[in-house]
């Protein structure tokens, strides 16, 4: 087998033929419609890029879920890096897409293109040498990332612990998948009845940790690969759960997945960082022990402590036309959003959902125009 | 963010770092969250400058094989009048 | 070729800005340089103004070119200069003949990177056909410019008439040249800080003799572009939009290397987004189809049609998937990679 095989195989389009015509077959024994949450926004993004929908039958509807660390960054968080951003003789890094989510007034891109010193870095590895390169500098890495991004983020804690090096701080943003299912669960409102488990954080977390919800809430939840035929073949696995009564947990990725997951990772995390009591999610509000944050004995790097002075916590509610809380939550569509597409773009997103690739609102606009006419 | 790319690796150097090949491209990463070893030509999954595990590829193949054998299938019925 | 009032020296093989520098100087580099590898007649008669004689209709252009990095595997600003703006008169159906340049260099520019830019150019003049009659030199203080950016304007001489964004028809089909995204990746590979490395190399060339070529099999397309900003996506879509009609393609059709693949993998990027500075789209009536793609296949094998002029949805570009999917192909939003081209 090839790594071409890797990509091909699972996106060969004779065989997301074949699953759509077994999905149909097997959906006709649905006693009621399948609404599956995919809780990765990596999944909404392959479910709109390769038009799943159009391929599925009637009465299989995805609801998409809060699994995109830029969306559910609430504005003060990001007003935090920018006032991190500002500090003299900072530098501030942070991955990708955050760069340009609005805060309450700026962006990183903007106050970057005012002269901050802000890096966007295609890894934290980039940290290391930033900071060995600018030792008269303090360089804070706000850390973004579900269970996926959180082991990286402990790797380079690790190593600034086991080097001493004195220059580099974090501004701790981690989130958990777990709670934020259950929050959107809990008001029972989103009527979910089955769930695509994310791909990668599950490669780091093990599919242990969706088996309480699964009980819990008596759905089924199958942990799906990003491909389009692993959606395909996940989708095909929960009606195949809901026809004969099951609600468990599944692995369709298992070339990635395995029940115990990166055992290493887990612990590297465990060392360095632990549940924080409360984190407000943009739309959803708090969820009690939903996010991570330094050890007490690590508190000598952490940002939200030692430049306390210059973060507000004050809550900043978002435009009041934007409606990304009600779509993380599974309670609307982009299209159901009043400036979905007209005042809000990927140019000038009002919201989170549209700037990040992983935001429902990014996907819909980018591949899923053709669906809404 | 959470996107991760398969990826071979075709070097290992003292400092754990794996230089590896995604079609053509290649890119060094850190191999230290991997606990198991990694061997040249093994297939790795790759998150933000770091293998986060190695991919199996019997299961992978089995994957596969499993379609080939549904595509077939599928053509044949809709090749039979 | 005049420079200004101020002069050029060049010193510790570097190009410098000197104050009240005389005219010595500056023929210095404009005979030791660009007069020796752009050489020709009329731009040897160093008169103020270069007087043309052109017997048909003239296509006129100009483009700018700040690339960077000014060096990059497949090819160098100059190289770009030149292909450019030669292929912008191509795709008009027009034989390149005469260009103009104008160089703004960064005073400290290292006179061995100039060289090797100047002779780049001189290479692709002859690929292209085309002679540079005229042209200025500025230097400018270090941090006005970012190392050099140069401007060509063309002269070509048209042969074809209505080739045309205006001219698509329904039935037209529409061939790319080659596998495409090439420059795009190339530059996003070689831009330092993403250590990366690949066999990548921009697809940049001159055009005309492969479009001589169609016009001489009396083809003559509807329209053609070169699709450089904005890629693929942009050129379809500029023509759904000006023709008025709607352009379907087949995914599975649309030719792009693995390497470019890869890139788009590991950055969230489409191919169909990527600039290329030698790959060009024609939409061509349906009884021509298939000679076009013999024509361009003799210049690379991954020429391919990839799709249909309809009247599906007017205005819009429709990518097709073989398992019976459709999505729109969109403009790419906003500046994908700075300073590509």
């Amino acid at each position: 087998m090839e790594l071409k095989d890797l990509y091909e195989g699972f996106r060969n389009p004779q065989t997301i033929k074949s699953f759509a015509s077994e999905i149909a077959k097997e959906a006709e024994s649905l006693a009621e419609p399948l609404r599956v949450m995919e809780v990765c926004g990596g999944h909404t993004h392959t479910i709109m890029k390769y038009g799943l929908l159009q391929i599925l039958p009637e009465n299989i509807k995805f609801v998409h879920g809060p699994g995109c660390p830029v969306c559910i960054m609430p504005k003060e968080r990001i007003d935090h890096a920018i006032s991190l951003a500002k500090m003299d003789n900072a530098i501030l890094c942070t991955l990708g897409d955050m760069i340009r989510v609005p805060g309450s007034k700026s962006s990183l891109a903007k106050e970057r293109a005012n002269g901050a010193d802000i890096r966007a870095l295609y890894s934290p590895l980039d940290i290391i040498k930033i900071a060995k390169e600018n030792s008269d500098k303090n360089v804070v890495f706000f850390a973004i990332g579900f269970e996926t991004t959180t082991p990286m983020t402990a790797a380079i804690i690790d190593y600034v612990v086991k080097n001493r090096i004195s220059n580099v701080y974090f501004h701790i943003n981690h989130v958990l998948v777990p709670p934020a299912v259950r929050a959107i669960m809990n008001p029972g409102k989103a009527k979910i009845n089955a769930f695509i488990g994310p791909s990668h954080v599950s490669v780091i977390t093990g599919s242990k940790i969706y088996e309480p919800l699964s009980d819990e809430y008596k759905t089924p939840i199958v942990v799906s690969g990003f491909e389009p035929v692993d959606v395909m073949e996940a989708i095909l696995m929960l009606v195949k759960q809901k026809n004969s009564g099951k609600a468990e947990v599944e692995i369709e990725y298992k070339r990635s997945v395995t029940r115990e997951g990166n055992v290493k990772a887990q612990e590297l995390i465990e060392k360095y960082l632990e549940v924080r009591g409360h984190f407000r999610w943009r739309g959803i509000g708090d969820i009690p022990e939903s996010a991570l944050k330094l050890k007490d004995e690590y508190s000598y790097l952490d940002a939200e402590i030692l430049f306390k002075d210059k973060l507000s916590n004050e809550e900043i509610d978002d435009h009041k036309q934007c409606i990304c809380g009600t779509i993380l939550q599974g309670l609307a569509y982009p299209q159901d959003c009043k400036v979905f597409a007209k005042v809000c773009t990927p140019n000038n997103p009002l919201g989170s959902c549209m700037v990040s690739d992983e935001g429902a609102c990014n996907a819909y606009y980018r591949y899923g125009s053709i669906d809404n006419e | 963010m959470c996107l991760s790319i398969p990826s071979k690796v075709e070097k290992i150097d003292e400092n754990n770092m794996a230089t590896v090949d995604t079609m053509g491209v290649k890119r060094d990463i850190s191999l230290d969250l991997m606990a198991d070893d990694v061997q040249i030509g093994d297939y790795i999954l790759i998150h933000v400058g770091f293998a986060m595990n190695k991919i199996d590829k019997e299961e992978a193949e089995q994957s596969l094989k499993v379609y080939e054998e549904m595509v077939e299938a599928m053509q044949a019925q809709e090749d039979s009048p | 070729m005049r420079t200004t009032d101020m002069g050029v020296l060049i010193m510790s093989n570097s190009v410098q800005l000197s104050q009240g520098g005389g005219a010595s100087e500056s023929n210095a580099l404009v005979n030791d340089l660009f007069y020796k590898y752009f050489s020709n007649e009329i731009l040897l008669k160093s008169e103020d103004a270069a007087v043309l004689q052109v017997n048909r209709n003239i296509a006129f252009t100009t483009d700018s070119y700040t690339v960077n990095p000014i060096f990059f595997k497949g090819g160098d600003i100059g190289k770009i200069s030149i292909a450019g703006t030669t292929n912008d008169l191509a795709m008009m159906g027009a034989k390149p003949l005469y260009l103009s340049c104008g160089f703004i260099i960064e005073e400290g520019f290292a006179y061995d990177d100039l060289e090797r830019i100047v002779k780049s150019m001189a290479d692709e003049l002859k690929n292209s056909g085309a002679k540079i009659v005229c042209g200025d030199t500025k230097v400018v203080p270090r941090g006005a410019v970012d190392k050099i950016f140069i401007n060509t304007s063309g002269i070509g001489e048209v042969q074809a008439q209505n080739i045309s964004s205006h001219n698509l028809a329904e039935d037209d089909v529409i061939l790319v040249s080659r596998d495409i995204g090439a420059h795009g990746a190339t530059i996003l590979s070689e831009r330092e800080e993403l250590s990366i490395t690949s066999d990548l190399r921009s697809d940049c060339t001159s055009l005309w003799s492969v479009v001589e070529k169609v016009l001489e099999n009396n083809i003559t397309p509807s329209a053609m572009r070169d699709a450089t900003r904005g890629g693929l996506a942009a050129v379809l879509n500029e023509w759904a939009d000006t023709s008025n009609v709607c352009i379907e393609l087949q995914e599975d059709a649309i030719p792009v290397q693995n390497e470019v693949k890869g890139i788009c993998e590991i950055f969230g990027f489409e191919p169909t987004d990527f600039a290329n500075e030698g790959t060009f789209v024609l939409s061509v009536k349906k009884s021509d189809a298939q000679k076009t793609l013999e024509i361009l296949k003799e210049y690379s094998q991954n020429a391919a049609i990839i799709g249909t002029v309809t009247t599906k949805r007017v205005g819009k570009v429709i990518i097709n998937t073989a398992y019976g999917s459709s999505r729109y192909l969109d403009m790419p939003k906003g500046e994908l990679l700075p300073r590509i081209c």
